[in-house]
């Protein structure tokens, strides 16, 4: 029952395109069999990447490669039709073919190949049930849940046999609860069938749960790239840090810790190839801000006033976003804090509110910032 | 008032709405300005009192006797085998047509799309005159096809057919070019990352995705067609049993025979009511 598996190929992306309000220009690669998490906040660029890789978008200059194939080349003017490049998408939305049923989805891939309808057929059975929707055969779109229309098409999209995967937010328009079966559902696909793929996505989870490597977008360019881990845990940018959910502060690298450009320093732990006198960032999540109303005493190093600007409801804590306090440092502005709902309630925390935000040096995390 | 309080639907906010399709339909309305309701009830007045007009003013007691006279059903008959060979022909050519045109980006679209809907537009009998200019004995086009192929079109059945294409085609692709644009290019999109050709994504997915705009679009064309009058008498004539279809017929009675004439025309009515209340209500907002 294991799909077949062709030899996995790489991609490699160099493309430029311009629309009215809008630019894009990024290099990108991913290696034979991995998956590649393009993270990035809506408008950034990221849709109109898949695009470009799926043979919908055509850029004004450059290239995209697929294995030994040259599918985009806009110096020659190359560009091999979506059809014809084998590459795979998966949108937000599922789109199935409203007019035919769950396994006749799947089977027009197949179909599309010159597969015959009773092979056709097999091959659909085959792949609904690779994502435990074989019950579902004989629906029609319209009768399906958002999780499993979705879960319909990421079996229409892989019984095609892309050499390789496009992910455009797949995710995105679920359920909270049905997402994360189908994350879970589609790391199990990707990783058994070996296949090259790119996963778009705002969800940071995502790119842990699914990718190797990823890439962070911003404004049409990429902002950071690496292993995946590496990236999410030690981020070099504000942008990746909120992305990641991790607080972040610049300045320069010096011998006590983090020197903001208004002088403070905050106390941490030095991070491989921290060079004194080099742009550098200090790192920490929300959950190790301590906050209170008077200037704490005892351990913590790293204590400044900040104003509450606002607070919103998590999963179960609530995020305290700060302004900068008149007096206190500019850099506090739009730092959070996680406390428990009870925290919030005694300490009489409300937007206008003046606080003291106190985070552990231990818990603070110092890395060479980007240009170091 | 009581009228105006008795015809809006119930605001309440319906429990179990399901499908996203319908939920704009259950939101309560905004109030609508009662000064409204005056010219709105004139204008439903002037569609609705002279088809009343023709009930009233009908020999009921003749009627079965007039719409089956020889040349009542002479003309009935051309006019229902001359409307459906248009409606064909106009999916035939205006089907493609509307496809380019929603998908092809062919060079100077606008200016393409407006062309398409002269016939919308211009007199009738301005177009069964141009007809006549381009396919006439002495025509652009006629001229030829007399010479080469000893074809002449005008004043035959071809012509009444042509010119009820030329009238009626339009409202085929307006409201297929209206389907294709409301279904959106995400299907072919997905349809291409599939692997399909642009000949399958035509068959199995642009087309399906077509029938429900086909439907009423094919019937408004065909009630344009069966009511066609000005192009048809400038381009072929009145010749009874050959160009004489039911609109040239009744008007021809008129003259002669009044009560025969009133018969027709509430025959024909009936046609396009039946046509109207078969094609509503999504003929209307494909139209649009």
């Amino acid at each position: 029952m294991t799909p077949a598996v062709a030899p996995a190929v790489g991609l490699e992306v160099d493309v430029e395109l311009t629309r009215p309000g809008f630019a894009l220009a990024l290099g990108l690669r991913v290696e034979p069999g991995k998956v590649l998490a393009v993270l990035g906040p809506n408008g950034s660029g990221k849709s109109t990447l898949l695009g470009v890789v799926a043979g919908l978008v055509r850029p004004d200059r450059g290239r995209v490669r697929l294995g030994g194939r040259l599918l985009t080349d806009g110096g020659t003017g190359t560009h091999v039709p979506p059809h014809r490049r084998g590459v795979g998408l998966l949108a937000q939305q599922p789109l199935l073919f409203p007019h035919l049923t769950a396994e006749a989805n799947v089977a027009f891939g197949p179909r599309a190949r010159g597969v015959g309808r009773r092979a056709a057929q097999r091959i659909a059975r085959r792949w609904l049930s690779e994502v435990d929707a074989e019950g579902l055969a004989d629906r029609r779109p319209a009768e399906l849940s958002g999780g499993q229309a979705q879960r319909v098409a990421l079996a229409r999209a892989l019984a095609a046999e892309p050499t390789l995967v496009l992910l455009d937010e797949p995710f995105a328009a679920l359920d909270v609860d049905a997402a994360p079966a189908l994350r879970a559902l589609l790391g199990r696909v990707l990783r058994a069938g070996g296949r090259t793929a790119v996963i778009v996505t705002h969800d940071p989870l995502d790119a842990l749960v699914l990718s190797d490597h990823v890439v962070v977008l911003g404004a049409g360019a990429v902002v950071e790239e690496g292993p995946t881990r590496q990236v999410l845990a030690r981020p070099r940018t504000a942008f990746t840090a909120r992305i990641a959910g991790l607080e972040l502060v610049a300045g320069t690298a010096g011998p006590a810790g983090l020197r903001t450009p208004d002088g403070a320093v905050l106390a941490g732990q030095r991070g491989p190839g921290l060079v004194d006198g080099a742009p550098a960032v200090a790192v920490f999540p929300p959950r190790a801000v301590a906050v209170h109303r008077e200037r704490p005493g005892g351990s913590p190093r790293n204590v400044f006033p900040v104003v509450v600007a606002g607070l919103e409801p998590r999963a179960d804590v609530v995020r305290l976003r700060a302004a900068a306090a008149p007096g206190g440092p500019g850099w506090a502005e739009g730092l959070a804090a996680d406390l428990t709902p009870a925290a919030v309630a005694d300490l009489g925390l409300e937007p206008g509110v003046p606080a003291w935000f106190a985070v552990k040096a231990t818990e603070v995390a110092l890395h060479p910032a980007p240009g170091a | 008032m009581a009228s105006a309080a008795s015809s809006t639907p119930d605001p309440s906010p319906t429990g179990g709405v399901s499908g996203r399709g319908g939920a704009d339909r259950h939101r309560a309305r905004t109030a609508l300005p009662a000064v409204l309701w005056l010219p709105a009830a004139l204008g439903f007045a002037l569609v609705i009192l002279p088809v009343l007009g023709l009930v009233l003013r009908a020999d009921w007691v003749r009627l079965p006797e007039l719409v089956t006279s020889d040349a009542a059903l002479t003309a009935l008959g051309l006019s229902l085998r001359t409307a459906a060979a248009s409606t064909l022909l106009s999916l035939l050519l205006g089907g493609p047509l509307a496809v380019v045109l929603a998908r092809g980006r062919p060079p100077g679209l606008r200016v393409l799309r407006s062309l398409v809907l002269l016939p919308l537009v211009l007199p009738p009998v301005v177009g069964g005159l141009a007809l006549l200019y381009l396919l006439g004995r002495a025509g652009l086009v006629g001229q030829y096809l007399d010479l080469l192929f000893g074809v002449r079109i005008p004043f035959t059945t071809t012509a009444v057919v042509l010119a009820q294409t030329f009238v009626a085609m339009p409202f085929l692709v307006v409201s297929l070019e209206g389907a294709l644009r409301t279904a959106g290019e995400r299907y072919e999109a997905v349809a291409a990352t599939l692997g399909a050709r642009p000949w399958t994504v035509f068959w199995r997915v642009t087309v399906p995705l077509l029938l429900p705009g086909l439907g009423s679009g094919v019937v408004l064309a065909f009630a344009r067609a069966l009511g066609e009058f000005g192009a048809t008498i400038a381009f072929a004539g009145s010749l009874a049993g050959r160009t004489r279809t039911l609109p040239l017929e009744i008007y021809l009675q008129r003259e002669s025979d009044v009560d025969g004439a009133v018969a027709l025309s509430l025959l024909l009515v009936a046609v396009a009511a039946a046509v109207v209340v078969l094609a509503r209500p999504r003929a209307v907002e494909g139209a649009r």
